[in-house]
């Protein structure tokens, strides 16, 4: 197993981040940590890391504790962008973290799969917010990790910028690696992970391949214009905007098929599977 | 050790990229010399230009440590960047020691334009051997600085450590007998002078380089500075570790 919590708790004051939390990653998986603010993630990663210490239950990295250095050789971390030190230049702060590996990637090799070639002179506080962004994604790869953890890694990035990194992330799981990832982007999380682990209140509330979590809420939004109030049979949530009715219902084809029974005027008629956004609102029980 | 030196060259780096903060701890020293001592006539009497000049570099060596590890560990632990360095591979050692190595580079910096003004513009004189020793006095002498700066570091935001820092250097510079010499001090800031740690650390240096012996009571109320200064200090240093990373 490469990173593991164990019945893992963690509270700051009165209030509890991780709530007796269990979650293995295994050599080669690519999972998506999701949830909403305050929901634990932050404090999860930071533990699996080494950063704290859990106030009760266990955490494993590569088979230790990610407090003791010796566990941290095969992890590779994004620093925020907003940290990179601003005075040092690309080339020195990529050398100065070559340092504490053994056998760090070329600085060259590293800077060119992430685009950054040309820039080693730079200093970081000469660098575009995408390049800063890309440089600290960078910088986890830097000692040839076997897990990497990314804690938004794109925020702030443009659509192409995005892809870039995607791509990078895809190529490194493609070659064995193993990804932790998190992001506010739920988008990001549906084209990149394989599993999905949605945390709520520090605890698992649901984990597996992206399909099945969705496939856990299976709402479907069916929106339609219509001068009178459709009949709600199996509708779970209803918005209306004018005549522009927005209805929530885990049975589609059942509503579709009572609207025309019913003889319902309706036009410009639309059915989607819910987003992954919508299914982990319903998840963690909050409405949107 | 590879490591330490990685840790150094980074902090060195990024101070020279700022060079107003080395220059203004280096110059202040320099000027006070050109200003305050050189257009008087006891410029000219070697001893008391020696005096002089090692009281100023007792005061670069004190303001360098305050600034670079007081404001500079205050400024770094605000930074998202150290809890990065955290989930590298290497345990916290090698950038304390890098981060005093960094101080100890630049304070030494900090000390040569007031020496090369004391040298060029006064009586001052020093054999090689007194220089040897008032290099291993000035090095006794920086460590309540060391501490003080490693516990205001570790202890306050820089927001509120940048204001201490500056409230605190001048009065104890001054009482210290960092600026005048403590002779020409009326007997009640005697007495308040020889507890002050700056007043120990001056009075090692006079003695390493001049041989005026220094007041017994001032060295060892230097001594006590250190240790509970590196009390303080350890304390803060655990405490922070304890908000920021337990």
């Amino acid at each position: 197993m490469i990173a593991r919590a164990l019945g893992v708790t963690r509270r700051f004051g009165s209030t509890v981040a991780v709530d007796q939390l269990d979650l293995d990653v295994a050599a080669g998986e690519l999972v998506g940590l999701l949830g909403p603010n305050g929901a634990g993630k932050s404090t999860l990663i930071s533990l699996l890391v080494g950063l704290r210490k859990p106030d009760s239950g266990r955490v494993e990295l590569f088979g230790g504790d990610p407090r003791d250095a010796r566990f941290r050789r095969e992890l590779g971390m994004t620093p925020q962008e907003t940290g990179l030190p601003t005075t040092l230049r690309v080339g020195e702060v990529v050398s100065f973290v070559s340092r504490h590996f053994p056998d760090p990637l070329p600085a060259g090799e590293l800077l060119e799969r992430f685009g950054l070639s040309g820039l080693e002179k730079r200093q970081t506080g000469g660098l575009s917010g995408g390049q800063k962004r890309r440089l600290a994604v960078a910088l986890a790869f830097v000692g040839r990790p076997k897990l990497v953890v990314l804690d938004e890694p794109t925020t702030g990035l443009d659509v192409e910028g995005r892809r870039a990194l995607w791509e990078g992330v895809r190529h490194f799981h493609a070659e064995g690696g193993t990804v932790l990832l998190t992001s506010h982007y739920l988008d990001e999380i549906e084209n990149l992970a394989s599993r999905v682990v949605v945390v709520g209140k520090g605890r698992v509330i649901a984990d597996g391949p992206v399909d099945h979590v969705r496939g856990l809420v299976a709402v479907s939004r069916v929106s339609l214009t219509c001068p009178v109030p459709p009949p709600l049979d199996g509708v779970v949530h209803s918005e209306r905007e004018g005549d522009r009715w927005e209805l929530h219902t885990p049975d589609a084809d059942a509503l579709v098929r009572h609207l025309v029974r019913a003889d319902v005027p309706f036009t410009a008629l639309q059915v989607r599977p819910a987003s992954l956004e919508e299914a982990f609102l319903t998840l963690t029980g909050e409405t949107s | 050790m590879t490591l330490v030196a990685a840790h150094y060259r980074f902090l060195v780096l990024e101070q020279i990229r700022i060079p107003i903060a080395l220059l203004s701890s280096a110059l202040f020293p320099a000027l006070s010399l050109l200003f305050f001592v050189v257009p008087f006539d006891y410029s000219n009497d070697p001893a008391a230009a020696t005096t002089s000049v090692a009281q100023l570099i007792v005061f670069a060596v004190m303001t360098s440590f305050l600034f670079t590890f007081g404001v500079g560990v205050a400024d770094d632990r605000e930074k998202s960047w150290d809890p990065y360095l955290r989930t590298l591979p290497a345990p916290a050692w090698p950038r304390i020691a890098g981060r005093v190595l960094m101080g100890a580079t630049f304070a030494l910096l900090s000390v040569i334009p007031v020496t090369i003004v004391g040298a060029l513009f006064t009586s001052a004189t020093a054999s090689p051997l007194q220089l040897l020793l008032g290099l291993v006095a000035l090095v006794v002498a920086g460590l309540p600085f060391l501490f003080g700066g490693l516990a205001i570091g570790y202890s306050m935001p820089v927001k509120v450590a940048l204001p201490v820092t500056n409230l605190v250097f001048f009065p104890i510079a001054f009482g210290g007998g960092l600026l005048i010499p403590p002779g020409l001090f009326p007997g009640w800031l005697q007495g308040v002078s020889t507890l002050l740690p700056s007043r120990g650390a001056r009075d090692l240096v006079v003695w390493a380089v001049v041989g005026t012996p220094p007041s017994v009571l001032a060295v060892i109320a230097m001594g006590v500075w250190a240790v509970a200064t590196a009390a303080v200090a350890v304390w803060a240093y655990k405490r922070d570790q304890g908000r920021r990373f337990h």
